[in-house]
C-alpha cells in the first residue's frame, strides 16, 4: 500500500518512548545505590510507588479508552516519586504521592503534555505537607557505621535546627555537623586526609548521608544527568541555571543565617546537600513543564535556584528545591509568552542568542 | 580547515547519498508519451499556444508566459499533440497539460555554437525569458524576473547555490562534476547580467570532489569566482540560510535575497542558462535523480520535462522492492504523490521510490522544544501547531506563520510524530483566507 503524506519524508528516529527510557536508565543507578544502603525496605518504597503510578495510569486509560502506558512516562513518575521518598515511610504514603502525581496532577489535565506541573514533584509536595513527620524521618545509610542510630536529621534539617536555635553563631554548617558528632564513612574521611575536602562533603557527594532514596548518591545522579545531556534528551541550559544561580546566591548571603555574614556561603556543602542535584537534572528538566525556548529555558533555571535559596536560607522548612520547581512550573506559560527565538533576520537584541 | 555555515537551527538528516552519487549522468530515451504542463513555474499558468492535433517542432515554444511572474513552455520533442487536458502534478497542483507523441525520427538541434560575446544585458535576459528558465532548485522561480536588477540596486554577491543539502539527491552533484566547464561558463552569463561584486559558489563539504574540480577550472582561466565549502546541515540550500552562511548576512521576513544585495542562483539553472546562451536550447529537458531504497538501478538520467514517472522507474530498473511512498523531490519539501503517470515538471530534482518507517507512535505533545531548537527561522512551531489545530489562525499568523517555509526540520525532530508542517501548511491556507 502507498501512502501520500506531506513532507518530509524523514525522521530523526526521536520518540516519546525512547526519551522516557532514556529517563528511566538514567535514575536506575541511583535507585539502586538507595536500596543497597538503605536496604529492602527502600526497594518496597519503590516498588509501591511506581506500582502505583503505573496501575493508576492503566486504569485511567481505561477510563479514556487510550491506552498510554507505552510512552513510559507512567514509569518515570513513579520512580521520581520512590526517590523522593525516605527510605522508611509507610507505605501508603508512597502510593498515595503516585495516584495523587498520576490521576490529580497528570489525567485531571489531559495526560502527558497538559499537565501545568510536574506530577512527581507536585505528589512528593502533596504527602510531605500532608504527612510532614514521617517524610522528614530518614534512616542512617548502611555505610555510616554509627548503627546505634537507627534514624536521624538529614544534614540539611539537622543544620537549620540547630542554626535557628541560636547556638551556634559564627559556625559554619560543617562545623556545627561535627560539633554535633554526625559520624562520617571512613572512605569520606581518607579523601579528607588526602585532599582537605570536608569527609561531610564527600559523604554527601557519595551518598553516605540520611536521606531519600533517590537523592542521597549526588556522584550517580550527575552521572545520570551527563547521560540524559549526552543522549541529547536535555540541554545543558535548566541545570546549569538552577545549580548556577542557586551557588552564587548561597556564596553571596548563605552564610547570613549561621551569622557568618556576606560572601562566606558554603557553595559545595549546600549544593550537596538535599534534592538539589535530583531536582536540577530530573525534575526541573521535565519538558513538559518547562519551557520550549534556550533563552526560557536558563530563566526557568535561574529562577529554580533562586527560589531554592531563598526556601532553603530563609524558609521554615529543610526542603526548598521541590517547592521551588513548581512554583517556576507556574510561570513557564509566561516566560514562553516573552521568551521567544529571535526570528531570522531581526536585529539581536540585548546579544541573547537562542 | 573551519568550514562555515548558518547558525540558527538546523538538522542533520541522514545524507542517503550513497545510492546515486557515483552513477553518471545517463540520457532518457525519448518514451512514448510525453506529459507537458502549462504550470511548471511558480505564478500564472502559461497560456496554450498550440491545440490538440496539431504537429510541433522539438524545442518550439508551446505555451506563453501570461504575465509578469510566468515562463514559457517548450517542447522537448518533435511531434503530435495527441490531447490537451487537465492533469494532476506530483504537488497535488491540478493543471492544463499537453499530452504529446513524439516522432519515429527526432531532429539533431540545438548543437551550432553561437558567439553571444556582443550581446547586451538586456538581451540576454530576452534570451532567458524566452527560453523559459526558471530556478531549478524546487521553487521554480521565473530566471528573468530574479535576475532582473531594478535600477540603482548594486548587487554585491550573486551566489550559486550549489549545496543540494536535500538527501537522497544528487543531479546537481553530478552536473558539477561532469559539466563544469558548462557550469562555469553559465555563472560567468549570469555574472554579465547581475554584475555582482563578488560570485560565490556554495557547496557542502560531502561534494569536495565538485568543489576541487570547480577551483581547478576556475584557476586554470583565471574566472572571478569563489568556491564557498559549507559544513553540512539542512536546510542549507534555502536561500535564506545560504546567504547566511555565505556572506553572513539576513533576509528579514517578507524580504527578498536582493534587499540585502544578494542574487542566489541554483548550480542547474546555471546549466540551463549555459545551453539557452551558448546553443539557444530551451529549456525542455533536466537531470533527474531517480533513486530510494526501493530503485533497482539508482541513476541521473537527463530527461525530457513531461516523461512520467512510469518510464523513469523502468529505466532505473523498476521497483526492486514494492515502495510505501514516491517522492517528487527531495525527502524533506517533495511531494509524495500516488499515480506512476505523473509526469515531471522543470521542478523535479529527484524522484525517490522509498520505504516508510511505521514503527512509530503518535503521542502529545511533550513541549520538549526540539521543533523550537530545529527552526532555522526562530518560530515556535509547538506553538503554531497547538494555535491551528485549535482554530486560532489569526493569531498563529501574528506569530510569523507565514515566514515557515515548511523545510520540515521541526516535524524531522519531533518525538511525539506531530504533522507539524501538515499544520503550517493547513493553517497558512485558513489565514490566508480571512
Amino acid at each position: 500500500m502507498r501512502t501520500v503524506t506531506t513532507s518530509p519524508h524523514l525522521h530523526s528516529g526521536a520518540d516519546t518512548q525512547r526519551i522516557m527510557l532514556c529517563v528511566v536508565i538514567a535514575l536506575v543507578p541511583s535507585c539502586a545505590w538507595g536500596v543497597f544502603v538503605f536496604g529492602l525496605r527502600a526497594l518496597a518504597v519503590l516498588g509501591v510507588s511506581l506500582g502505583c503510578a503505573v496501575l493508576t495510569e492503566y486504569l485511567l486509560g481505561l477510563v479514556s479508552k487510550e491506552n498510554t502506558l507505552w510512552d513510559l512516562s507512567a514509569v518515570v513518575t513513579g520512580l521520581l516519586v520512590g526517590m523522593n521518598m525516605p527510605p522508611a515511610v509507610p507505605l501508603y504514603i508512597p502510593a498515595i504521592a503516585s495516584i495523587f502525581a498520576i490521576a490529580v496532577v497528570k489525567w485531571t489535565f489531559g495526560g502527558l503534555g497538559a499537565n501545568w506541573a510536574n506530577p512527581a514533584m507536585a505528589g512528593r509536595v502533596f504527602v510531605f505537607f500532608s504527612f510532614t513527620s514521617q517524610m522528614s524521618t530518614f534512616s542512617a545509610p548502611r555505610t555510616l557505621k554509627a548503627a546505634e542510630v537507627v534514624s536521624q536529621a538529614s544534614p540539611l534539617s539537622l543544620v537549620k535546627t540547630i542554626a535557628s536555635s541560636g547556638q551556634s553563631v559564627g559556625l559554619s554548617s560543617i562545623e556545627i555537623l561535627s560539633q554535633q558528632g554526625v559520624a562520617t564513612s571512613s572512605i569520606a574521611q581518607k579523601v579528607q586526609a588526602a585532599t582537605g575536602i570536608s569527609a561531610y562533603n564527600v559523604d554527601a557527594f557519595l551518598g553516605n548521608i540520611p536521606g531519600c532514596i533517590g537523592e542521597v548518591s549526588k556522584l550517580l545522579l550527575i552521572l545520570g544527568g551527563v547521560y540524559l545531556l549526552v543522549r541529547k534528551v536535555i540541554t545543558w541550559h535548566i541545570p546549569v541555571a538552577f545549580i548556577g544561580t542557586f551557588s552564587i546566591l548561597t556564596w553571596m548571603f548563605g552564610g547570613i543565617p549561621l551569622g557568618l555574614g556576606l560572601f562566606h556561603g558554603e557553595v559545595l556543602a549546600n549544593v550537596l546537600r538535599g534534592g538539589l542535584i535530583l531536582g536540577a537534572f530530573f525534575m526541573a528538566t521535565d519538558m513538559v513543564t518547562s519551557p520550549v525556548t534556550h533563552k526560557g529555558m536558563v530563566v526557568f533555571g535561574c529562577g529554580c535556584g533562586a527560589f531554592t535559596f531563598l526556601f532553603r536560607t530563609f524558609g521554615s522548612l529543610p526542603e526548598a528545591t521541590s517547592v521551588a520547581i513548581l512554583l517556576m512550573n507556574i510561570v513557564t506559560p509566561t516566560i514562553d509568552r516573552y521568551m521567544k527565538p529571535r526570528l531570522f533576520g531581526e536585529a539581536a537584541k540585548g546579544g541573547a542568542n537562542s | 580547515m573551519n568550514l562555515s555555515t548558518f547558525k540558527k537551527g538546523g538538522v542533520h538528516p541522514p545524507e542517503m547519498k550513497e545510492y546515486a552519487d557515483s552513477k553518471s549522468l545517463e540520457r532518457l530515451p525519448i518514451p512514448s508519451e510525453l506529459i507537458v504542463s502549462m504550470s511548471q513555474h511558480l505564478g500564472a499558468p502559461a497560456k496554450a499556444l498550440k491545440a490538440k492535433g496539431e504537429h510541433v517542432e522539438k524545442g518550439e515554444k508551446i505555451a506563453q508566459a501570461s504575465s509578469f511572474i510566468s515562463a514559457d513552455v517548450h517542447s522537448p520533442v518533435s511531434g503530435t499533440i495527441k490531447d490537451v487536458r487537465k492533469v494532476t502534478m506530483a504537488n497535488s497542483v491540478v493543471c492544463d497539460a499537453f499530452v504529446i507523441e513524439p516522432d519515429e525520427q527526432q531532429p539533431e538541434l540545438f548543437n551550432k555554437r553561437i558567439d553571444y560575446k556582443d550581446l547586451s544585458r538586456e538581451k540576454l535576459l530576452e534570451e532567458i525569458k524566452d527560453k523559459g528558465i526558471v530556478g531549478l532548485g524546487g521553487a521554480t522561480f521565473p530566471l528573468h524576473v530574479k535576475i532582473s536588477i531594478p535600477a540603482g540596486r548594486k548587487v554585491d554577491a550573486l551566489v550559486i547555490n550549489g549545496v543540494e543539502c536535500e538527501p537522497y539527491l544528487t543531479a546537481d552533484h553530478r552536473l558539477m562534476l561532469e559539466r563544469t566547464k558548462e557550469i562555469l561558463e553559465g555563472i560567468m552569463i549570469c555574472n554579465r547580467i547581475v554584475d555582482p561584486a563578488r560570485t560565490i559558489i556554495g557547496i557542502e563539504e560531502n561534494k569536495k570532489d565538485a568543489a576541487l574540480a570547480l577551483e581547478r577550472e576556475i584557476e586554470l582561466r583565471s574566472l572571478p569566482i569563489e568556491v564557498c565549502l559549507l559544513r553540512m546541515k539542512y536546510p542549507q540550500g534555502d536561500e535564506k540560510q545560504l546567504i547566511k552562511a555565505t556572506i553572513g548576512r539576513e533576509i528579514p521576513s517578507g524580504k527578498l535575497p536582493l534587499d540585502v544585495g544578494a542574487v542566489v542562483v541554483n548550480i542547474g539553472t546555471t546549466h540551463a542558462v549555459y545551453e539557452a546562451i551558448a546553443y539557444g536550447k530551451p529549456l525542455y529537458e533536466r537531470v533527474v535523480t531517480i533513486t530510494g531504497d526501493c530503485i533497482a538501478r539508482p541513476c541521473n538520467v537527463i530527461a525530457p520535462i513531461g516523461t512520467k514517472v512510469c518510464d523513469l522507474v523502468s529505466f532505473a530498473g523498476g521497483f526492486s522492492n514494492e515502495p510505501d511512498k514516491l517522492v517528487s523531490g527531495g525527502p524533506m519539501m517533495g511531494f509524495s504523490f500516488y499515480d506512476e503517470d505523473t509526469p515531471i515538471a522543470k521542478g523535479t530534482s529527484g524522484i525517490l521510490a522509498i520505504k516508510d518507517r511505521k514503527d512509530y507512535r503518535k503521542s502529545a505533545c511533550l513541549n520538549c522544544g526540539r521543533c523550537v531548537a530545529a527552526c532555522p527561522i526562530g518560530l515556535v512551531p509547538t506553538r503554531l501547531y497547538s494555535l491551528i489545530t485549535n482554530a486560532r489562525y489569526d493569531e498563529a499568523m501574528s506569530n510569523h506563520l507565514m515566514d515557515c517555509k515548511e523545510c520540515g526540520c521541526c516535524s524531522f525532530s519531533c518525538p511525539a510524530h506531530l504533522d507539524l508542517v501538515q499544520a503550517m501548511k493547513f493553517g497558512k491556507r485558513m489565514g490566508r483566507k480571512k
